[in-house]
């Protein structure tokens, strides 16, 4: 008998979907007019720019971790199951601020999910659409039956503002989703990427390392806030990502005209009008437009916008959604899913 | 095949004209992107991205920040063709 015979590998339903959708906007808001009393700017400036007519920043006691709870908590519910029924928990965030433990350990503990495997994912701003991956795959292979999928961030906590190309851009809130098995298929094959070459495009201004070493120095304290190359992240965003999406599009087996929805992540409204261009997608499509009201969430802002398009009634339960991720690394990942 | 100038520069105030819906007989060579024409950086890299497929060029973004008026877009293709 050969030594492999008795090893059991897991199996699953064969199909994953979105059950349930939530989402935590942080109370205060920030208009284009208070962002300007920080930068010179203004607000016709913001808007023409970036389409941010104002965001959300939570106050100096929330958390990552708080943020979450609140998003998972709604999402947890709405799928009509308990804490204990969730099985793996996924946290896709570049500003939960410790880099160990994961905030996903922390937000399962919290939520009373405990034991549930839980780590976090790096990939920027495709965070969301990474992790959403990796729940489809964890439910269709039977390695868990409920994936808790989050993207939360404090990114007002890496934001420099001073800075004249991020300040006005960068916000605060997260999304969740809870991924179940499904009869029939409910998320559509992922299509990702990365290319590090480009890594210095978005990163923090500093490592961890180069602070401790300008400190000991007595240099001025630089914090390693968020800064990005705008032009070239726009290029790459508009004309390499376009066609990842069309490739998820394909990929699912179906063509523009079928979706319901077009989310992509909120980074700017002039990349999404720009892709929305590049897609060919029909005028029909409703386009999520939450960065107006809620700015660049980064990993948050997918979750969030569709929480909002399906709360407002301007996409269907039951239809398709493209989405598709975009950030840091430069990371990528778009799928089509079946909103719930 | 290389172009002339004004074939080059009639295809880039065409695609000013798609990108910011300036009448084309505004896109004049001495005129600058952002002073003249008040096209933002954003919309400038739309421009040039499309002028790429447009001439068949490479026009990388360390240049585009210094192409400045109408002019230094219709020379960098024209030689970038040649």
């Amino acid at each position: 008998m050969s030594s492999t015979s008795s090893l059991v590998s897991s199996t699953g339903p064969g199909h994953a979907r979105i059950l349930s959708v939530g989402a935590f906007r942080p109370q205060r808001v920030v208009t284009n007019e208070e962002i300007c009393t920080f930068i010179e700017s203004t607000d016709e400036w913001i808007r023409q720019r970036t389409g941010i007519e104002e965001r959300r920043w939570a106050d100096a006691e929330t958390t990552v971790v708080d943020m979450a709870q609140a998003a998972a908590t709604e999402a947890i519910e709405k799928a009509g199951l308990t804490p204990t029924e969730i099985d793996a928990v996924i946290v896709a965030t570049v500003s939960h601020p410790y880099q160990t433990p994961a905030a996903a350990a922390i937000l399962t503990h919290r939520l009373g999910a405990t034991p549930a495997a839980a780590w976090d994912v790096s990939a920027g701003c495709a965070g969301f659409c990474h992790a959403l991956a990796q729940a489809s795959d964890l439910v269709r292979g039977g390695t868990a039956r409920h994936v808790l999928v989050v993207g939360a961030e404090k990114l007002t906590d890496f934001t420099d503002l001073t800075d004249r190309s991020t300040a006005f851009l960068f916000a605060d809130g997260a999304g969740a989703v809870v991924v179940g098995p499904s009869d029939t298929p409910g998320i559509g094959p992922t299509v990702w990427g990365s290319d590090g070459g480009q890594w210095e495009t978005i990163k923090n201004k500093r490592s961890w390392i180069e602070v401790r070493a300008a400190e000991a120095a007595g240099e001025e304290m630089v914090w390693p806030a968020l800064e990005q190359e705008g032009r070239q992240v726009f290029r790459w965003a508009v004309w390499q990502m376009a066609p990842v999406a069309q490739k998820a599009i394909d990929a699912a087996g179906i063509s523009v005209d079928d979706l319901s929805a077009f989310i992509p992540h909120q980074a700017n409204m002039r990349i999404i009008d720009a892709m929305v261009k590049q897609l060919g997608l029909p005028a029909t499509v409703p386009v999520a437009r939450d960065i107006a009201q809620m700015g660049n969430t980064s990993a948050a802002s997918v979750p969030l916008a569709l929480h909002r398009m399906l709360a407002d009634g301007q996409a269907p339960s039951g239809g398709l959604a493209l989405l598709i991720g975009y950030g840091a690394g430069l990371s990528y990942a778009s799928q089509v899913v079946v909103l719930p | 095949m290389a172009q002339s100038e004004q074939e080059i520069l009639a295809g880039v105030a065409e695609l000013v004209n798609e990108e910011t819906g300036l009448p084309v007989e505004s896109v004049e060579m001495d005129k600058s992107f952002t002073d003249d024409l008040d096209i933002d950086s954003l919309s400038m890299t739309s421009i040039v991205v499309q002028a790429e497929d447009k001439f068949s060029v490479t026009i990388p973004d360390e240049d585009t920040k210094n192409l400045k008026t109408v002019r230094d877009v219709v020379t960098y293709i024209q030689q970038a063709q040649g």
